[in-house]
Order: structure tokens, then C-alpha cells, then sequence
């Protein structure tokens, strides 16, 4: 399984939660801080992201990055 | 070890921005899949959008190309004007359910039979949106609406209008198919489809016109997660989805 990691671009999400339920691994909630327009942006909070992209394709504000890391053997 | 970074925004969503939609709400995913795919073809320079009245009026403001802002559900005649005076251009309609099935019915019926060689993105979302949740023509029975508190009853206002299913009936080619964002799986096929339509104008094909159904959480009462559950568990059954006509 591909191995990855996501960068939320805290000032655009809006909470909405919808790249949480998508995640197949389950790896991302809302945060507890806030951003500057009152919103709770997500967080991944935990390793086991696979890269697979299904959070950036739900977002509606474009809020998320994702990287697959390659570990060299 | 070693970062590839496999997505970022779309290069033609206007640097910077914050929409005004709602969180969750469908438009934003629609407006990113849309710029995608002007990134993907190369055509930011190239592409004219007509925005139309509804919650995504400001459309012009998110996506990175030409715009022009139509009369309520004239989109489509705008973008007729424009695309025969510029047929290099690759011009787009992007209308809500109230503006496309009710206040401009009369203009998407006549556009797709002269089968004009634009593309149109119809956003359904089963209510008007923007004005705070009023009955549009494919709200469904029994669906609460301002205007119909109890529910859609088809005594007094008929069925939810199926705009695929009748725009296939003209004897005019096109391209013409329903597809959803409810979820991923539905939003890599939403944006195949678009992708198609908007590569049949540059290969001068003819009309394509892409359904998709989407949510309004806040005028449905609902939070985001809820709504598309509702979009896949009520509105498909009711709006399958599927290709109805492809040049044939
Ligand atoms: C000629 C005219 N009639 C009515 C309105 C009021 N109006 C603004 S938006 C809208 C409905 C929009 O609904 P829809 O097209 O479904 O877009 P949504 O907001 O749901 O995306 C209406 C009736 C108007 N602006 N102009
Ligand atoms: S890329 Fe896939 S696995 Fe990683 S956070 Fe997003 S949805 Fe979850
Ligand atoms: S889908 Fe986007 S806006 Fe919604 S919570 Fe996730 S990152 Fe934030
Ligand atoms: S009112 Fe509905 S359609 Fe309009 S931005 Fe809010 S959720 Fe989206
Ligand atoms: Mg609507």
C-alpha cells in the first residue's frame, strides 16, 4: 500500500467534515483550534495515509494537498 | 525518503479565493472539478463561462477564465451569442435547477435543439438555493421547501422534472448524461463526463449537457455528510444516472 501524507490549507476548509467521512483509513478529524474566519479546520491525526487522494476529491474549498512519500529501499 | 506532491489546487482556481458557499456545499466541489479540467486541457486562455443567478452568481470571482454573468436562466442564450461570434472559444453555461428547469426552460430547451456547440453544467440540487429554500421544478415529492412546508405534493405541483430525460427526446445530437459529487466514486465519473463535454466543443461535435446532482445542506437542514447521503439514497432513484444520449 502506497504511503502518504496530507497538508490542510488551514485558512480555505469550513469544517464541513466531508473529506472525514470519505477517508478510507480514517486518519482525519476536525481540529480544536480555529482558523481566522471561525472555522475548525481538519487535521490528520494519525499515520496510515495511502495517498489515496479520495479527501482532496471531496473537498469542496480545495483545502488539501496530498504527497505520496516514497521510501528509497 | 522522498515527497511527491500528487494534488494541489487546480492552477484556474482563481489564486487566493474563499467562496462564499456554504461548508459542504456541492458548488465548490463542481467549481474545482471544472478547473481541473481547464487545467488539464490546457484551455484556461481559451474558455468563456457564463455564470447564472442562484447561490453560484459569483462564480466569475472562484474560476480563472472570461466570464460573463447572464439573466436568470438566459445563460444559455448568452452562451449562444458568444459562441457564435467566437466558435475558437470553448464557452460553458453553469446553471442552477431553478434557473436551467424553471425560469430558463424555454432557453435550454431551444439551445440544445439548435444544438449549439457549447457545453452546458446543470447543477441540480432539488431546491432554490440562494433565495433561502423554495420549491424548484425538481424538488422531490414529499421534499420540504419553504414553499411547500408538508412536502412536494404533485396535486398542485407536479412531478420533479427529469431534464435528461427529456432534453434526449430532441431529434438534435448531443451529449447528454447525469452523473453526481455525493461521493468519490461519483465525483471521478462527474469529471470524466464533464471532461468529455467539454472536449466534444473543441472537437466541434455539437450540444453537451451534464446533470449533476448535488446537495444545499443548509436550506435542506441538514449537515454536509447528511445531505449527500440523501443526494445517493433520494435524488439517484429518482435521477438515475447514465449517459441518455451520445451523438446518436
Ligand atoms: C428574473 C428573476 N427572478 C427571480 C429571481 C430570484 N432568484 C434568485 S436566485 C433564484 C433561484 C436559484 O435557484 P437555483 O438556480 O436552483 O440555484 P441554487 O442557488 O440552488 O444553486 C431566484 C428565484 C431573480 N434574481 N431574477
Ligand atoms: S489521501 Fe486518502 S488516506 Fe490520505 S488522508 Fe486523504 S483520504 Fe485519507
Ligand atoms: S472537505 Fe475541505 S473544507 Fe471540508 S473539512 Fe475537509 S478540508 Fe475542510
Ligand atoms: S444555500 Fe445551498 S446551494 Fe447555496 S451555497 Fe449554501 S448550501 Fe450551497
Ligand atoms: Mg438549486
Amino acid at each position: 500500500m502506497a504511503k502518504g501524507r496530507i497538508n490542510v490549507l488551514e485558512e480555505y476548509c469550513k469544517s464541513c467534515g466531508l473529506c472525514v467521512e470519505a477517508c478510507p483509513v480514517k486518519v482525519l478529524r476536525i481540529s480544536d483550534h480555529i482558523n481566522s474566519k471561525g472555522y475548525r479546520p481538519v487535521e490528520q491525526f494519525k499515520e496510515g495515509c495511502i495517498a489515496c487522494k479520495m479527501c482532496a476529491t471531496m473537498c469542496p474549498d480545495a483545502a488539501i494537498e496530498v504527497y505520496k512519500i516514497e521510501e528509497k529501499q | 525518503m522522498n515527497e511527491i506532491k500528487i494534488y494541489e489546487r487546480p492552477k484556474a482556481w482563481a489564486e487566493g479565493v474563499h467562496t462564499h458557499y456554504c461548508p459542504g456545499c456541492g458548488h465548490g466541489i463542481l467549481h474545482r472539478l471544472i478547473c481541473e479540467i481547464i487545467d488539464e486541457l490546457g484551455i484556461q486562455n481559451d474558455t468563456i463561462g457564463t455564470a447564472p443567478v442562484g447561490c453560484a452568481a459569483l462564480m466569475y470571482d472562484y474560476i480563472d477564465v472570461d466570464f460573463c454573468e447572464a439573466a436568470h436562466g438566459r445563460a444559455p442564450a448568452l452562451a449562444t451569442g458568444i459562441k457564435r461570434t467566437r466558435p475558437d472559444k470553448i464557452v460553458f453555461t453553469y446553471q442552477g435547477d431553478g434557473d436551467l428547469a424553471s425560469i430558463g426552460t424555454a432557453e435550454i430547451i431551444h439551445v440544445a435543439n439548435r444544438g449549439e456547440k457549447l457545453t452546458t453544467v446543470f447543477i441540480n440540487n432539488a431546491i432554490y438555493g440562494m433565495t433561502g429554500g423554495q420549491m424548484a421544478p425538481t424538488t422531490l415529492i414529499g421534499q420540504k421547501a419553504t414553499t411547500c412546508p408538508f412536502g412536494r405534493d404533485p396535486e398542485l405541483a407536479g412531478y420533479p422534472m427529469r431534464m435528461c430525460e427529456m432534453l434526449a427526446t430532441l431529434e438534435t445530437p448531443g451529449f447528454i448524461t447525469r452523473v453526481s459529487v455525493a461521493r468519490p466514486k461519483y465525483i471521478i465519473e462527474a469529471k470524466k463526463a464533464i471532461k468529455k463535454a467539454f472536449q466534444n466543443q473543441i472537437e466541434g461535435k455539437g450540444y453537451s449537457f451534464v446533470e449533476v446532482l448535488s446537495n444545499c445542506p443548509t436550506n435542506w437542514g441538514m449537515t454536509p455528510v447528511q445531505a449527500f447521503e440523501w443526494t445517493e439514497s433520494t435524488m439517484i432513484p429518482h435521477y438515475p444516472l447514465g449517459v441518455f444520449k451520445d451523438f446518436k
